[in-house]
């Protein structure tokens, strides 16, 4: 016999293969400021992965890899996951490493976990996402921080009291962070508007999308859906933005916010309640080759088919910061041989409802698919009954980098219970970036 | 520390002189189990009643096989020392009797060992079964030892049980293993007084042949509801210990406490509320992870106390859904599947209220004295399965429940006992882990008090 490696080759599986979702576990959603206010990012990412944990008796296991990430971060978590995996009760021989990519972070952790075990790298890994507004990371001021690095430079007590001296009063204010974009300096909800107020969003559509996302949201607490996704934390048992009595009369009495710039004939549509408020809160989605799910007999939820992130131009094109699903969909389900209309369950991230019934509206329309995707015809509207059936952002709140952990086993979830069937999912984020990803089951 | 102050106070060197000198009632110390622990701390003494008795011998070559020092003369000098001498344990087969004359050896034997029995030991009495009699001279001397036990339970000192064992006709002596062991362990720490049946459900069958008694749950897959605090926690610990897989079953909103406990003892935790009409499904459907189930212990219940005269439906049901109507769903569906494995157990936790009764607790004692009438009912239909089911009646345990009670109650429930204190919940847990044993397969349709021989009911 030559001296091959044809025992380790052997041992490889057929690839690629597609990842399985088994199972997920995150802490209920609490509105900023709230029940988790002393919760830190750390906090909260080791104890949804500690209920993950429990959940499928993996206590002591090395997995192939936990990939997760925050978006407001403090710097001395710069190792986040390692430090949370450590002070878990997985195995400390657990790698582990930090994703940042906005809102979405653990979509994108999911998509890059799935892809290792579809490449047979590893066998099984976590993804997550934690935020906190509650606890976001205060910085100095830039004047502030160069006046204190050159003070720490300086040689002798002279020189350090001299750069001390050169201290002003306006330099000490610190920055809290806000939800603005560096390049335009505008608040995500002002972007939110123009684009609103581009494609015509009604006040009434997005408030229908807000209720709708309460009212799906309550009942399927009612129905227990949660009960093997989701474990108390602080004494929540549940999302506490959650309002299922909405009622459209409710929220129409609202004041709008975020007057469009540059659009001075249009009214305000935007609301408190229809656009997702600050929150804290972690997510983890177990994913794994089917062997590993089989050799534990623990279930395969769906399987992660195929995802594609997009980004645009919000900065020099005219395009609107939250926009990019409209472009990640189409190239995606071209890729696939699908259509906008062959899935069963739409999950779809509501940052505001005014975003995802922009985006609706470019699919709907030829001119933008035309001009802007190269399509030859409008990708058309969807049966809006598959959309967000247990709810979405709007309702459950939306700690940053959690909210793709959270929608991933969901739509695994419904997919499961339905017993076959195809979901879409898609999650803007800032930056002009947004992620989309098909499940299956 | 624990957190009774009395117990702290009178076992400390002031509080001892002080309660000797006004008479306050010592609160023993109990022996407890801990892995490795020998079966007895000593010698012991053996008797025999009569020449019929047919478990003697069985017992002395347990304790002589585990190198336990034995004397059939209860006046035996023992350890090396004298005729008085302490001892670990005073057994007598009082089984074969005749007649109410018979008695006077059982009395002969447990008088010195009334004397000798060390601090935390054990005195058992083992007979016939009394309903097995026909004639009235046997089956009226049979009865009486349940008197004569249950007496001397009262009169035993310093943490030392008496307890009866009967033994079926239809039983051998190898039936009786994890049984004995049991009773003379400290495992039994807190069961005192009481009497237990051995092969009264025919068609039994199963094993103690190579069994790890250190780990005699090993291979086994549990669950145990009401898993995320109180005596649920230690109940799920202790199997663990003892070798089980445990799957910790509690609901969704004690999700946090119940990760905490399955994390510690590396199971698996299921948020379900075992009234959904879907939890007998989830709970079998989650066991297939183990490969299937062998032990449940049903442990999840709540009190929603209110005098009967200021009672209302929704109220009275909560409690008979949590208490009765979960648990007889679950062992339908148990009865019903191959995922509850040949030889499976299932234990049920009643109550000292569901025997004695309890003001306020009309519904809690209904639903407890009605999880006697379901193992009473169950046990004939598990016999096919080679499976049993058993309950534990536990009586004052010290818990967060009871924590919470009124001083003036929760020192009446402490002190109101032969043992005069509480129980631990490791002390209800313990009895479960026994009755789960494979080794246990004799022991059906039994309900065993964890009370310290507690005077409610008694
Ligand atoms: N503590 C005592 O002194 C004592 C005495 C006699 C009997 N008991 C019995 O022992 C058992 C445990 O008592 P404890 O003192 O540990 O009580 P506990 O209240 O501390 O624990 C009971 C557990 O059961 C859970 N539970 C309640 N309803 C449930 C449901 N529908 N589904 C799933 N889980 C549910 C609770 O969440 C809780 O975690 C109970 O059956 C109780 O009646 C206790």
């Amino acid at each position: 016999m030559p001296p091959t490696s044809s025992s380790a080759a052997s041992s490889r599986p057929t690839l690629p293969r597609r990842a399985a979702i088994v199972g997920a576990n995150r802490i209920p959603f609490a509105r900023s400021n709230g029940a988790y206010a002393r919760a830190s990012n750390q906090d909260m990412l080791t104890s949804a992965l500690d209920g993950l944990v429990a959940r499928f008796g993996l206590a002591g296991e090395r997995l192939g890899e936990v990939a997760a990430g925050a978006v407001l971060k403090h710097s001395r978590d710069f190792n986040l996951t390692r430090e949370s995996v450590l002070g878990s009760r997985l195995s400390a021989a657990t790698p582990t490493y930090d994703v940042q990519q906005a809102c979405g972070t653990s979509l994108q952790t999911a998509v890059l976990v799935a892809n290792k075990i579809a490449l047979g790298q590893i066998e099984s890994g976590i993804a997550a996402g934690v935020d906190t507004t509650s606890d976001a990371p205060i910085e100095v001021n830039d004047e502030l921080r160069r006046v204190l690095l050159a003070a720490n430079r300086a040689k002798s007590t002279a020189g350090v009291l001299k750069a001390l001296a050169g201290l002003r009063p306006g330099q000490i204010v610190p920055e809290i962070p806000a939800n603005r974009e560096p390049r335009t300096g505008m608040a995500m909800g002002e972007h939110a508007a123009q684009t609103a107020a581009a494609w015509g969003i009604s006040r009434t559509a997005q408030d229908e999308i807000t209720v709708a996302s309460h009212q799906n949201l309550a009942a399927a607490y009612e129905r227990g859906f949660f009960d093997d996704l989701m474990t108390p934390y602080l004494g929540l048992t549940r999302d506490n933005n959650l309002r299922a009595d909405s009622t459209l009369e409710g929220l129409a009495k609202l004041k709008p916010v975020f007057k469009p710039a540059g659009y001075p004939d249009t009214e305000a549509t935007m609301t408190a309640a229809n656009s997702t408020p600050l929150t804290d809160g972690a997510a983890t989605v177990l994913l794994a080759s089917d062997e590993w799910a089989a050799e534990r007999n623990l279930p395969v939820l769906a399987h992660v088919v195929d995802a594609e992130t997009a980004a645009v131009d919000y900065v020099h094109g005219d395009e609107g910061l939250l926009m990019a699903p409209a472009y990640a969909v189409p190239r995606m389900l071209e890729r696939n041989g699908l259509t906008l209309q062959d899935f069963d369950f739409y999950e779809f991230h509501e940052a505001f409802a005014s975003t995802i019934l922009a985006t609706f509206a470019a699919w709907e329309d030829p001119i933008f698919c035309k001009e802007r995707l190269g399509l030859d015809e409008p990708l058309g509207s969807f049966d809006r009954a598959k959309l967000n059936v247990v709810g979405s952002s709007l309702a459950t709140g939306h700690p940053f980098a959690a909210t793709g952990a959270r929608i991933v086993p969901t739509l695994a979830k419904l997919l499961h219970e339905k017993g076959s069937g195809r979901g879409l999912i898609s999650i803007c984020a800032a930056g002009g970036q947004g992620v989309v990803a098909i499940l299956e089951a | 520390m624990s957190n009774d102050w009395y117990s702290d106070f009178v076992n400390s060197g002031f509080g001892k002189a002080i309660a000797g000198q006004v008479g306050l009632p010592p609160v023993p110390q109990l022996r407890r189990y801990e892995p490795g622990q020998p079966l007895l701390s000593g010698p012991a003494l053996l008797g025999t009643a009569t020449a019929d008795g047919r478990v003697a011998k069985v017992v002395r070559s347990l304790l002589t096989d585990l190198g336990i020092e034995v004397h059939d003369d209860p006046n035996a000098a023992v350890g090396g020392g004298s005729s008085s001498s302490k001892v670990a344990a005073g057994i007598i087969d009082a089984t074969g009797l005749s007649g109410p004359a018979d008695l006077a050896e059982v009395q002969a034997f447990l008088t010195p060992v009334m004397r000798r029995i060390g601090p935390s030991g054990r005195i058992l009495v083992i007979g016939d079964v009394p309903a097995e009699a026909t004639s009235p001279a046997v089956r009226a001397a049979r009865r009486a030892l349940e008197g004569l036990v249950r007496s001397a339970g009262k009169e035993a000192r310093y943490g030392a049980t008496v307890n009866l064992v009967h033994v079926a006709d239809d039983a051998v002596g190898a039936d009786l293993e994890s049984t004995l062991r049991f009773f003379l362990s400290s495992r039994s720490a807190f069961v005192h007084g009481q009497r237990l049946d051995v092969g009264t459900v025919p068609g039994f069958s199963g094993s103690s042949q190579g069994v790890d008694w250190d780990r005699p749950l090993a291979g086994r897959t549990a669950v145990v509801t009401g898993a995320a605090r109180g005596i649920g926690a230690t109940v799920a610990s202790t199997l663990r210990r003892d070798g089980a897989t445990v799957i910790c079953v509690d609901v969704p909103s004690a999700g946090d406490a119940l990760a905490r406990t399955a994390n510690d003892i590396g199971g698996s935790a299921l948020q379900l509320d075992i009234t959904a009409d879907h939890a007998p499904a989830t709970l079998l459907d989650h066991a297939q992870r183990h490969g299937g189930l062998d032990i449940v212990v049903h442990n999840a219940g709540i009190t929603r106390d209110k005098l009967l005269a200021n009672q209302d439906r929704d109220r009275w049901n909560s409690v008979i859904d949590v208490n009765l109507n979960a648990q007889l769903a679950i062992n339908d569906a148990l009865l019903g599947s191959e995922v509850f494995h040949r030889g499976g157990r299932i234990v049920t936790v009643s109550s000292m209220a569901g025997i004695a009764g309890n003001r306020g607790q009309t519904s809690y004692g209904a639903s407890k004295a009605g999880v006697i009438g379901m193992v009473d009912a169950t046990a004939p239909l598990l016999v096919e399965k080679d499976a049993t089911i058993n309950a534990v009646a536990p009586g004052f345990i010290e818990t967060a429940m009871t924590k919470a009670m009124p001083v003036g109650t929760r020192e009446a429930g402490r002190r109101l006992s032969s043992m005069t204190q509480g129980g631990l919940p490791v002390d209800v847990a313990e009895t479960i882990a026994w009755f789960a044993q494979g080794a246990s397969y004799a022991v059906n349709g039994q309900v065993l008090r964890v009370d310290g021989q507690n005077f409610l009911g008694a």
